[in-house]
Order: C-alpha cells, then sequence, then structure tokens
C-alpha cells in the first residue's frame, strides 16, 4: 500500500517529469514548426537563388528572395564583434582568474555579471546615441549605422559570456603546471602564455564559440545600429542587415503562408543551423574538458 | 623573535645577518670553481603565518652528490627544499630569517634574479607534472624561456636531455604526441628531463618516487646514481631504504630541526643522536 509521503514523493517525480519532457517537446514543436513554414520555399525558389541571390526584394513584383546579403550582413557584424570581443574577454579573463588581487577582482566579476544583465534594446539605444554619431564623425561617413557600430556594440554584449566561461576554465588550470612552469625559471607572463592559457585552451574554445553564439542571435541591439540595408556589405563603415534583423522588421507585414512570409522562415533555418552547429562545437569542447 | 619580515615576490624585503657585497651577486651567474654546485644554509628560520616549521637549520650539502632528507611526515622537509629555489616565495604569509646559498650567492639577498636561481636549480615535484603540450615542448621549455637554444639546437637539447633520462629511445617517434599520454613512471622521467634541459648545476627532488610503484622506483633511484656525476642532487624521501640505497649523504629533520646531518653510512649505523637511532630503528615515525 503506498504512504501519504510515498503518494507526495510519487506525484512530485511526476511533475518534475513532465516539465523536463515538456522542455523537449517545446524543442521539438518549434523546430517542426520552423520545417514546415520554411521548408516548402526550398522547393519552390532554387537552392542556388535562395542561398546565393544578391537580392532580397521580398516585396517587388516579381519579389526576388536572394538572401546572401543577410548572411554576410550576420557574418560581417560577427566576425567583427568576434575579433573585438575574443582578445579583449580573454585578457580579462586571464587577469581576473590569475593576476588579480581578490579585491579587485571581486569588483571586475560583479561588473561582467551586470554588463551581462543590461537588456540588448538597452545596449541598442547607448550606442545609437553615443557611438553611432562618433563612427560618423570619426570616419567622415554620411551615417553612423554601420557594421563597426554593430561589432563593438555586440562585442560588450559577448563579453560576459566569454569572459566568465574563459575565466572558469583558466582558474581549473591546476596549481602543479603553473608550479611546473615557474620552477624551471619561467616568469609569471611566461607561465601564463606558454602553459596556462594552453592547458585552459578547450574552455576558452568553447566561451569564444559561446559568445559567437550569442552575438548571430543577437537581434535588438543590431536592429538599432546597423542601418540594415540589405546590401551585400563592403566594408565595416557600410551599413548592413543580419538575419535576425530581417525577420524581427518584417515578420510583422507579411502574409501569413504567402511567398515572403516563408522566405522568413526560411532564414530562420538558416540561423538555427548555423547556431545548432555553433552550440554544438561549443559542446564539443566543454566535453573536452570535463574528461 | 629573531629578525623576520613579509617574504614577497622581491627579494629586497628580507633581512640577511650576513651582508653580501654587490659584487657577490653580480657574479651570481658564474660561480667560484669551489662554490659550483653547493647548497648551504645558516640559521634558517621560516614561519607560515605564526608556525615555525624550520628552525635553525644550518646545512651544507656538497656538489656532485645525492644528499637525502628523510624524517617523519610533515617535520619540514619539502619546506627545506623549497628555500633552495624560493618556491615557498609563492606562499602567502611566509617569513624568512637567515641565509640560503646557493653557489656562493645569498638567494634571499637583494637583487637576485629568482628566474636565474630556478634555472641552475631545477625542481621534481612528488606528483608527475608534464604541462599538457607535447614530450618536446615539455622538454624544451626551459632553453625556451630561458632563450638558449636557436630553433636548430633545440632538437640537440631535447633529445640530449630524453636520453639522459633513457627516454629517447621510447619516444623518440612520439615526440610530438602529448606528454599526458605517457606512463607514470615516463611522465616522471620526463620532467627530470624538462628540469635537466634547463641544464642546471643541482636537482631537487620532493619524494620523486612515492607515486610510482616498486619496479618504476628501483628504476628511477638508477636513473639518479646515474646522474649524480653531474648534478648535486638533493631528495626528500620518507623511505629509509631508499636514503639508505641510493644517497651519499643523509639528514634527518624532526619537528622543523635538523637533527643530524653526515655521510649516509655514518647516519644509517652509527647515528650520533639518539632520536636519529629512535627513528632508522622503527621506533617512531
Ligand atoms: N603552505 C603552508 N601553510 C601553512 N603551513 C604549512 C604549509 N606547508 C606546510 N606547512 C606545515 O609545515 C610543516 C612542514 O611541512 P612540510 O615541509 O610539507 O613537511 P614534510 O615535507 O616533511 O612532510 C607541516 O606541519 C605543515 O603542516
Ligand atoms: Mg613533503
Amino acid at each position: 500500500m503506498m504512504t501519504l509521503r510515498g503518494l507526495r514523493e510519487f506525484c512530485i517525480e511526476k511533475a518534475i517529469f513532465l516539465c523536463g519532457v515538456a522542455a523537449v517537446v517545446f524543442v521539438l514543436l518549434i523546430f517542426t514548426f520552423l520545417m514546415r513554414e520554411g521548408f516548402s520555399l526550398f522547393f519552390k525558389i532554387p537552392m542556388t537563388e535562395l542561398l546565393a541571390g544578391t537580392h532580397w526584394y521580398p516585396i517587388s513584383d516579381p519579389p526576388r528572395f536572394g538572401i546572401l546579403p543577410l548572411i554576410l550582413g550576420s557574418l560581417v557584424v560577427t566576425v567583427g564583434a568576434t575579433v573585438l570581443a575574443v582578445p579583449v574577454g580573454v585578457a580579462s579573463a586571464l587577469y581576473i582568474a590569475e593576476v588579480a588581487p581578490a579585491g579587485i577582482r571581486d569588483v571586475m566579476k560583479a561588473g561582467i555579471e551586470m554588463l551581462a544583465a543590461i537588456p540588448s534594446v538597452v545596449i541598442g539605444f547607448i550606442g545609437m546615441v553615443t557611438l553611432v554619431p562618433f563612427v560618423k564623425r570619426l570616419f567622415g561617413l554620411p551615417t553612423g549605422l554601420t557594421a563597426l557600430s554593430g561589432s563593438i556594440m555586440l562585442g560588450f554584449m559577448a563579453m560576459p559570456t566569454i569572459v566568465s566561461i574563459a575565466e572558469d576554465a583558466i582558474a581549473a588550470v591546476p596549481t602543479e603546471y603553473k608550479q611546473g612552469a615557474l620552477a624551471l625559471g619561467a616568469t609569471r607572463w611566461q607561465m601564463l602564455y606558454r602553459v596556462v592559457l594552453h592547458a585552459a585552451s578547450p574552455g576558452i574554445l568553447a566561451a569564444v564559440m559561446l559568445g559567437i553564439g550569442r552575438v548571430i542571435g543577437e537581434t535588438m541591439a543590431v536592429m538599432m545600429i546597423t542601418g540594415n540595408a540589405a546590401v551585400i556589405p563592403e566594408s565595416f563603415l557600410a551599413p548592413v542587415r543580419t538575419m535576425t534583423a530581417t525577420i524581427a522588421a518584417e515578420m510583422g507585414e507579411t502574409v501569413k503562408g504567402s511567398l515572403h512570409y516563408q522566405a522568413l522562415f526560411a532564414i530562420g533555418i538558416v540561423l538555427f543551423s548555423i547556431t545548432f552547429v555553433v552550440n554544438l562545437v561549443a559542446d564539443i569542447f566543454l566535453h573536452k574538458i570535463k574528461r | 623573535m629573531p629578525l623576520t619580515t613579509a617574504l614577497p615576490d622581491r627579494c629586497d624585503h628580507v633581512m640577511t645577518r650576513l651582508e653580501y657585497s654587490a659584487k657577490d651577486q653580480s657574479s651570481a651567474l658564474k660561480p667560484p670553481p669551489d662554490a659550483a654546485g653547493v647548497i648551504e644554509t645558516q640559521g634558517l628560520n621560516l614561519y607560515y603565518g605564526t608556525f615555525h616549521a624550520l628552525i635553525g637549520v644550518t646545512i651544507k650539502i656538497q656538489p656532485r652528490r645525492i644528499t637525502s632528507i628523510i624524517g617523519p611526515s610533515g617535520c619540514g622537509k619539502s619546506t627545506l627544499l623549497r628555500t633552495f629555489n624560493r618556491m615557498n616565495d609563492l606562499i602567502e604569509g611566509i617569513q624568512i630569517t637567515g641565509n640560503v646559498i646557493v653557489e656562493g650567492a645569498n638567494i634571499y639577498a637583494p637583487g637576485c634574479s629568482i628566474e636565474q636561481l630556478r634555472k641552475r636549480v631545477g625542481m621534481v615535484f612528488q606528483r608527475p607534472n608534464p604541462f599538457p603540450l607535447t614530450v618536446f615542448e615539455n622538454v624544451a621549455f626551459g632553453p625556451r624561456v630561458h632563450k638558449m637554444a636557436g630553433r636548430g639546437e633545440l632538437m640537440g637539447i631535447v633529445e640530449q636531455s630524453l636520453r639522459a633520462v633513457l627516454l629517447w629511445d621510447s619516444l623518440k617517434d612520439r615526440l610530438h604526441r602529448s606528454a599526458l599520454e605517457l606512463s607514470l613512471e615516463e611522465k616522471q622521467r620526463l620532467c627530470i628531463a624538462r628540469a635537466i634541459a634547463a641544464k642546471p648545476e643541482i636537482l631537487l627532488m620532493d619524494e620523486p618516487c612515492s607515486a610510482l610503484d616498486p619496479i618504476a622506483t628501483a628504476r628511477v633511484e638508477e636513473l639518479m646514481t646515474g646522474l649524480k656525476s653531474r648534478f648535486t642532487i638533493v631528495i626528500v624521501t620518507h623511505n629509509m631504504q631508499q636514503a639508505a640505497r641510493i644517497s651519499d649523504d643523509t639528514g634527518f629533520m624532526l619537528l622543523g630541526e635538523l637533527i643530524e646531518f653526515g655521510d649516509t653510512d655514518q647516519v644509517f649505523t652509527a647515528p650520533r643522536n639518539e632520536k636519529t637511532e629512535q627513528y632508522i630503528t622503527g621506533r617512531f615515525g
């Protein structure tokens, strides 16, 4: 016979199980929905025209659905943000984990967490009123809404992820390695550079990948400061439009089931595939550490 | 309390009883011929915070010999060893008085270079700690850090060092594989090779065999005996048989004090101190 206590345990167990299952079911539902709405476009428009087409004119007649400019827009902003955020992020992780005195370390860690807590729309408008005019004046451009502005602001958004995960990886390097290096007469910097960074490299790579994942998926801030011109970007100083911004800006105006609507879902599929691969790679690195 | 002062990363905070002139420091790189490979301490005291871990240790370790430091666990063997290459500097709240003279130069005097000291005084740890790099990069670490070799010479140094620890034949085809794939014994040999590659005069070993099985231990002991023609070797061990087997001189420590120091045969067969006798006959420890 089941006691009252046993019954309670049973119910709690099942409830937790259902929550767990729900998470998986939702992911599957979202994935199926994305595929159902977007996949048919791959049959209506040749893959080459979709992925390699250079014109995104969804509402002209006839419409053109080349998403290459959007892919490149995302790519340019992401690469820019990565190039800016990775060195700074890894360096500050190294500083926090290995160099900073305890007091400064706590302040910096708190600061990094605060940075992570700033909503992306706030980062967006701060960039809009400070960075955008600055970029415009600095380079003498017709507009400061450029890939560069987007990269800088997104770099800030990727920093907390990169710093905190890289810091964990660096702090987890066994002291035996550090002692071994110092005992051979290495200076502290040589020890950090030649041994600690090497030992922490899988974790640092995972940090970088997760940072990139954050940047690719970001929407609000890029929409506000990259200028949203759906053309193939010629430089970092030109306006670009990312895949995310396109979906966010245009989804409200489309007719459900129309070609344009399907095209936006197709962009979603491309975006999903990219973030999936990036997260997978990050995961592989993280697993490598655990072993 | 005697003269004590916090010991930071720099040398200049430490009071020393003997004054060493600037001339002595500038000649620190080239020791006087009779001082090569000699370690000497004079009235050495070390405190971890308020805990008095080394009490008035005075010892003179002779070159090209194996000196073992024995004693029960916690008596300060590792602490003493770590003062010889200043690895204790990494520990917070440490205080040192007295002198440690390595190859004629007071290593706690202001102006000494810790990096140069550690290049001359290599160290092998209790648990083998090869870096998570390739075999080659492990051995090449010291020469690279001290800019001892051009690109072409590096391979020669790596080969020599691996030959010295009898690893060359088994590893010469695996130089670019991770050192973490090696067996425990190979790892410890690699760590010895890594220390040798920096061309030190002195090798400090802190219970280098305690992680190894008896067969590997015997082989590493054999290796150490082979190395003593080129290096001054100081080995900490709590294994008395090991000390008796391989060392020329033996020091016995108890509760932070060096109770007895002398020829290994004498210490083990005719100890002068009663406590030494009690320890080696197994009455405590
Ligand atoms: N970092 C440290 N901080 C405080 N006390 C320490 C530290 N390292 C060692 N000790 C103490 O100093 C004494 C000697 O330690 P150690 O030199 O490691 O002994 P042994 O190597 O002979 O076993 C022990 O009582 C130990 O607890
Ligand atoms: Mg010890």
